[in-house]
């Protein structure tokens, strides 16, 4: 495993409005090796968006920078793609459109257009929805448009798949289907992830390790846990695994011990 | 109770022995059902149709009962409806005469009309959503030609027609121009309002897969602002509408504006009432076409 694949460098970000300016970061460092799934956890106004966002390269960092694979990220691109909280799907194309306007855009030149078809249809059955691919979003439920939204993600074959609470809008249920399913698909494809989540159980079930942030402002990375438990992993088995129980008891002590949100940001 | 008793004498029947009753009564069964909920669909369509359609009828026969009432008698200024239709019989029966020069049937008067509605209205459409992507998307130039265009708007239509007269010497372009400026007004501002409240998260996907300048307008941009381009586009073309009729006036010429002032002219009242009347309902229909179209252009955008 390459041990710098993603790499934040003294990442700082002030936000400035006016007069005022806002430090939301401050000496972010972070590396991430090829194919890892990491999560970052801390409480709201935290910075964890701003992060994904600045690795996105939807946002420019104040100081620092951001290298994947040795170049440095300046602009948002389909190698970071993105699977945004709310889905975001464009509502007047169908689920196939969604993810065939990525495709075409992304694959327009590489592949031929019954490659690029078939390329649609092979994302949209790993997330398991293509029996719904001429359904438009309006009519499909949250579960199943945030899964056309990791196709899109997927579709573009990114270096880094970066998540922003993928599964905060969803129902308890929903989103444990949706958990295993993003866990089999990274088990398949190896991706590198980057997760953001409030979820202490979604972060350690997931994550290789999970990155723990400090309150902002100027926020930074607090702790970092490795999470060793082998893979592939199974909920019901973990939960009476005594290293799950740990590594939860660990992002909890941290969030709520020692981190405890300060009483005007809630 | 009684359907307990009901069901076990059902049972108990079910339990003798008899051959011929049972293969009849289920031939009656399987028919009943599917004939009743047709009857009783279609009573309740001619139902809802009815409660539709009655109160306009019943308030219309009242109206035009009153306005019998009133202009019947002796020294009455405007007709009864009754004289109306007598006076006009000739323009409401046969709409396709044409005695050349002004002296036309309502088909061509009224598709004289529509024809410069067509005409300056696209134009107004055109430059319209162009101008009003503009505005959405930069902030300068919304700093620039907004003030302008809100002082513009109140600008009424007719009070254009003078100075268009003036600049392009000839009444049919300025006819054209007041319409134009007439409806360009309310496709600018939606237009712009639409554009700038597209999500930010429809430019961040745009952003994540690198759509150029030109796929980010057609794929994105368009689309997300299809239901308030259609909002602006219905008001426009109500008040080209209105602007075509009060330019034909003075303009002259073929046109359901000119019949009116023609008719004014020598005393036709029934035309005239006749003709308001087919204005009305070419404006209406004008409306429904536009928000028809504007249903199936955006569907799934409006839904959202």
């Amino acid at each position: 495993m390459d041990n710098s694949y993603l790499k934040f460098e003294q990442i700082g970000m002030s936000f400035r409005r006016g007069q005022m300016a806002t430090e939301v970061l401050r000496d972010v460092n972070l590396t991430i090796g090829q194919g890892e799934f990491v999560s970052l956890i801390g409480h709201s106004g935290c910075g964890k968006s701003t992060l994904l966002n600045i690795l996105g390269g939807l946002l420019t960092s104040t100081t620092g920078e951001v290298f994947l694979e040795g170049k440095v990220v300046d602009e948002p691109g389909p190698d970071r793609a993105i699977v945004f909280q709310n889905h975001s799907l464009l509502p007047w194309l169908t689920v196939y459109g969604n993810v065939a306007i990525a495709v075409d855009k992304v694959f327009g030149s590489s592949k031929t257009k019954a490659e690029r078809h078939d390329w649609v249809m092979h994302n949209l059955e790993l997330v398991q929805m293509a029996q719904a691919k001429d359904k438009r979003p309006h009519e499909v439920s949250g579960g199943m448009k945030q899964r056309v939204g990791i196709a899109r993600a997927l579709a573009m074959q990114p270096k880094v798949l970066l998540m922003d609470e993928p599964f905060g809008a969803l129902d308890a249920l929903t989103r444990a289907h949706l958990q295993d399913s993003v866990m089999e698909i990274h088990a398949r494809l190896g991706n590198t992830v980057m997760m953001i989540t409030h979820d202490v159980d979604e972060a350690v079930l997931l994550s290789d390790r999970v990155v723990m942030m400090t309150n902002g402002p100027s926020a930074t990375i607090g702790e970092i846990l490795k999470v060793p438990l082998a893979r592939p992993r199974r909920r019901l088995e973990l939960a009476t695994d005594a290293e799950y129980a740990r590594c939860r008891a660990a992002v909890l002590e941290f969030l709520y011990a020692r981190h405890r949100v300060p009483a005007r940001a809630a | 109770m009684a359907a307990a008793s009901k069901a076990t004498a059902i049972a108990d029947t079910a339990d003798m022995p008899v051959p011929d009753v049972p293969v009849r009564s289920a031939e009656i069964v399987t028919f009943q059902p599917p004939m009743r909920p047709v009857l009783e669909r279609v009573t309740e369509m001619a139902r809802h149709t009815v409660s539709v359609v009655l109160p306009p009828l019943i308030v219309l026969a009242i109206t035009l009962f009153v306005w019998q009432l009133l202009c019947s008698e002796p020294g009455a200024r405007l007709p009864p409806p009754t004289k109306v239709v007598a006076d006009a019989w000739d323009f409401i029966v046969d709409p396709f005469y044409d005695n050349g020069g002004v002296d036309k049937g309502a088909f061509w008067q009224i598709s004289k009309s529509l024809g410069r509605v067509a005409i300056g209205f696209s134009f107004a459409a055109v430059v319209g959503i162009a101008l009003g992507v503009l505005i959405g998307q930069s902030t300068w130039a919304m700093r620039g030609l907004d003030p302008i265009f809100q002082v513009l708007r109140t600008v009424p239509p007719l009070a254009w027609l003078p100075l268009s007269l003036a600049g392009f010497r000839d009444s049919h372009p300025s006819a054209l121009f007041v319409i134009f400026i007439t409806s360009i007004w309310p496709i600018i501002i939606n237009t712009s309002v639409g554009v700038r409240n597209i999500p930010q998260d429809y430019r961040n996907v745009a952003a994540v897969i690198r759509l150029s300048w030109w796929e980010v307008f057609y794929k994105i941009t368009l689309p997300a602002t299809v239901p308030y381009i259609f909002t602006g586009l219905r008001i426009g073309v109500g008040l080209s509408w209105l602007a075509i009729v009060a330019a034909e006036m003075l303009i002259g010429g073929v046109g359901i504006g000119f019949f009116i002032w023609d008719a004014w002219n020598s005393s036709r009242i029934s035309d005239i009432i006749v003709a308001l009347v087919y204005i009305g309902i070419v404006g209406f229909l004008l409306d429904k076409l536009i928000a028809t179209v504007g249903h199936f252009v955006s569907h799934g955008v409006a839904t959202q």
